[in-house]
């Protein structure tokens, strides 16, 4: 069995964004890439944890990719890590499921890179805003894989977006073939 | 004899209607105002030569019925569960009451028969008095009301040996004419009742007096047992066998006064069949209540009997209060109030005692020594008993009927004492909680067990909140039970059957039945009575909410609003918007209707005309419109364009 990616996309309003759909729509149908609309699936925020967990088992390279708002993810993102990372499933003494498996943060932000500078209005760089969701890897070991942004996602230009969707497509290609060639090395 | 029949129970019913009222507005309880209009009406009973004895013994059906209700409250094992005060305080409260009145009849130059006479129907309390008082004050459910009644059920239980015993204490050579006299007078007027059979305790006891004498003689002891064993044996199986499908049948027919004839009958009859083999009627009763307790019937069965008894005990009282002799009392003022004093303070200081060894808190034991410190209703009947064995002299029952006929007046100032002087001072030192008082009665009453009330049932029980279910079809009762719900028959439209379904102490009622106008009769009735419960009520469309609102409903649920606006949601989905997007747009057109109706129904309140009314109504209708369609556009669902976004983050 190839390695899979797992895309979570959360993404209140799929329809009014232009980046994060258009990186998605890039990526979907790529082979060994699931790709599950959070906010499709549970309007309600009613997570099905059983359906989640089977899903973040089957797969190798898990990815959550969201907007930037108010320096993290959509509610429904963080709702859903609350109830799916469940105690001696994904850590504590009996929570090995996730153990290994690679975690990548993709998220497109509304500002420019430079106003998350230390001198920016935003003051703290995106990577360090992040740093819930590399603790959240941390604590079910798993890899915590380099950030993708997108910044100034809602002027960008077509070319721009392009490219970045290509760089996302590499970077899962990248990592996807990482596993099988450590699967290899390991025989 | 019509006439004078008439006249009678008008002025019984207006010296109730009149003076109970007033005792009840001025906070000192219904049973001190039927005292009070006993005292007041005797003149008059005097003057037209009424027996108010022999009416009392007629109104001790009451107490019979009071036993069956309480019977009723009592599911088996909460009976069982209870075994240990009743036993233990019960028969220590009788026994020690008991020997201390011996021993002090004895100091004060009694002979030791009378002492023990005296002290055996002195120890007894009034059930009617006190049940009344603890229903009235809803404090049945509390650690003073179980353990005060488990005391009265053992003092009922225990009159039937003291009947028993009585005879042994007849005074050897008798009490000459006085007893002659006895039997012809007072006992005279216990017969009559006991010719009703089963006219209360007291017939129940005298019906007994004889029943015991015929079976001593053509029975032995064990042959008497056994008869008394299969009896309560057949009231047991026949509550559960028979009365069920009765009541089924019965209630199939629809017609109501039919079920209240039945529940009469059940009542009546019990209390004749125990008169007859000479055991205590309130305890046959009692007993049926238990088997019944847990039927479907059972809050029928109460708010049936309810109206009877609580007439017949106000009956009751009144004639205490027109027995009261102040001739006597004039005429010995000292001793009467001596002895009042004496019996009260023991009483009182026994059940105190008593009630701390049982490690009741300190509220508890004043409630429960006040409650209980007076003569009973049985000591009247075991007086009558004893005059006619020649057990006691008749000017001693006169003084100690009147004593305590008195110590009965004084109990409900006794519980205002307690109320307002020494409850506070003990809540100070002890605080019971809440969930102890109330942890038999179910939070939540459900009224109507159609398609709705099935399943907020399914749902509460799943979560584990348990519901006390009403509904008025005994098919749809009938199987729902065979499900394993719990669920009573009646109309919950009918205040008695609300208070007996627990409303009293229940925290919410659905109201889910199918039916407008009824509903919206029980929003308000429970509305007026309840006032602490939160009302969450069935409407058929949005004008029917309104109303409900308006009559007191805390929250009205339109049984097609959710539905229909799933449906349209749905619709959307289908139309392409995304799941979020769709669901953003129904709740925010429900808050909006919601508001809407809310505001209409407070405007009519206000009386704003209707035109103005619509006019505003027509507004928020179009500013929703407005609203809705631009969340579509933007596709956010309301939501701030996209964090930062829109091209002038730099300016936020």
């Amino acid at each position: 069995m190839p390695p899979k990616a797992l895309i979570l996309f959360a993404h209140p309003d799929e329809d009014g964004s232009s980046a994060g759909a258009s990186l998605l729509n890039r990526i979907e149908g790529e082979p060994d890439i699931e790709v599950r609309r959070l906010y499709d699936l549970y309007p309600d925020f009613n997570v099905d944890v059983g359906v989640e967990q089977a899903a973040w088992e089957a797969a190798d390279v898990i990815v959550l990719q969201h907007p930037f708002y108010w320096y993290s993810s959509p509610a429904l993102l963080k709702e859903y890590l609350d109830v799916v990372l469940e105690h001696n499933w994904a850590y504590g003494t009996e929570g090995k499921a996730l153990a290994g498996k690679s975690l990548l943060t993709v998220t497109t932000a509304a500002s420019q890179e430079e106003n998350y500078r230390p001198d920016g209005y935003n003051k703290f760089p995106v990577e360090t805003l992040l740093l819930p969701f590399e603790a959240t890897a941390n604590l079910c070991s798993m890899t915590y894989e380099k950030p993708v942004v997108v910044y100034d996602a809602d002027r960008i230009e077509p070319e721009a977006l392009k490219a970045a969707g290509e760089g996302y497509v590499q970077t899962l290609r990248h990592l996807l073939a990482r596993r099988t060639g450590g699967e290899g090395a390991a025989q | 004899m019509t006439t004078s029949f008439l006249f009678l129970a008008t002025l019984f019913l207006g010296a109730a209607v009149i003076i109970v009222p007033l005792f009840q507005r001025l906070g000192l309880g219904s049973v001190l105002g039927y005292l009070v209009a006993g005292v007041a009406i005797a003149p008059v009973l005097r003057w037209l030569g009424a027996d108010a004895v022999q009416i009392s013994h007629i109104a001790e059906f009451g107490v019979v019925m009071m036993l069956f209700l309480v019977g009723l409250e009592l599911e088996p094992k909460k009976l069982w569960r209870l075994r240990v005060p009743i036993i233990g305080i019960g028969g220590a409260q009788v026994l020690v009451t008991a020997a201390a009145m011996w021993g002090l009849g004895q100091v004060f130059g009694l002979d030791w028969r009378m002492a023990l006479a005296l002290g055996l129907a002195l120890a007894l309390s009034s059930t009617a008095i006190v049940l009344q008082t603890l229903n009235e004050k809803g404090q049945m459910a509390t650690p003073a009301g179980q353990n005060s009644f488990s005391v009265l059920l053992f003092q009922d239980i225990a009159v039937i040996p003291i009947l028993a015993v009585l005879p042994f204490l007849a005074h050897p050579g008798g009490f000459g004419l006085a007893g002659g006299e006895g039997h012809s007078g007072s006992s005279g007027a216990g017969h009559d009742a006991g010719g009703h059979d089963a006219s209360g305790h007291g017939a129940g006891g005298h019906g007994g007096e004889e029943a015991i004498f015929d079976l001593t003689q053509n029975l032995s002891a064990w042959g008497q047992a056994g008869v008394s064993i299969g009896v309560i044996i057949a009231i047991i199986f026949g509550g559960r066998y028979a009365i069920r499908p009765l009541f089924r049948v019965i209630a199939r027919t629809h017609i109501r006064e039919l079920f209240t004839a039945v529940a009469l009958l059940i009542v009546v009859g019990i209390a004749f069949l125990m008169g007859a083999i000479g055991l205590s009627a309130a305890l046959g009763t009692f007993i049926a209540g238990v088997v019944l307790a847990d039927s479907e019937y059972r809050h029928e069965l109460e708010s049936d009997i309810e109206p009877f008894k609580g007439l017949l005990l106000g009956l009751f009282f009144i004639t205490v209060g027109a027995q009261i002799n102040f001739n006597t009392l004039f005429g010995e003022p000292l001793v009467i109030f001596g002895l009042l004093a004496g019996l009260v303070v023991l009483k009182a200081v026994i059940i105190f005692g008593l009630a701390t060894v049982a490690r009741l808190d300190l509220s508890s034991r004043f409630t429960m020594a006040l409650l209980l410190a007076q003569g009973g209703e049985f000591a009247f009947v075991l007086f009558g008993f004893m005059i006619a064995e020649d057990v006691l002299p008749r000017e001693l029952t006169d003084r100690f009927t009147l004593v305590v006929a008195l110590s009965m007046l004084l109990t409900p100032m006794l519980v205002i004492f307690n109320e307002r002087v020494l409850q506070p001072a003990s809540q100070s030192r002890s605080n019971p909680s809440a969930d102890d008082v109330y942890d038999e009665g179910n939070p939540v009453i459900v009224a109507g067990f159609g398609r709705m009330g099935t399943i907020i049932i399914r749902m509460l029980q799943g979560l584990g909140v348990s519901a006390t279910v009403l509904d008025h079809d005994p098919d749809q009762i009938d199987l729902m039970r065979r499900f394993g719900h719990r669920a009573f028959y009646g109309d919950a439209s009918r205040l008695e059957l609300l208070e007996s379904a627990g409303a009293g102490s229940a925290r919410v009622l659905i109201v889910a039945i199918d039916n407008s106008d009824k509903t919206l009769e029980i929003v308000e009735l429970a509305r007026r009575h309840f006032p602490h419960l939160r009302i969450v009520a069935r409407a058929r469309e949005r004008r029917d909410a309104m109303t409900l609102l308006k009559a007191g409903a805390d929250e009205v649920v339109r049984e097609t609003f959710e539905g229909a606006v799933q449906m349209s949601q749905r619709a959307l989905e289908f139309l392409g918007t995304r799941p979020f997007a769709a669901r953003q747009a129904a709740q925010r057109f429900e808050t909006y209707d919601i508001a809407l109706m809310r505001d209409w129904a407070r405007m009519e309140e206000q009386g704003i005309g209707e035109k103005e009314r619509i006019e505003r109504v027509r507004q928020a209708t179009e500013d929703l419109a407005n609203l809705l369609v631009e969340d579509q556009k933007s596709g956010q669902g309301g939501r701030p364009e996209g964090w930062q976004g829109s091209g002038n983050a730099d300016e936020r």
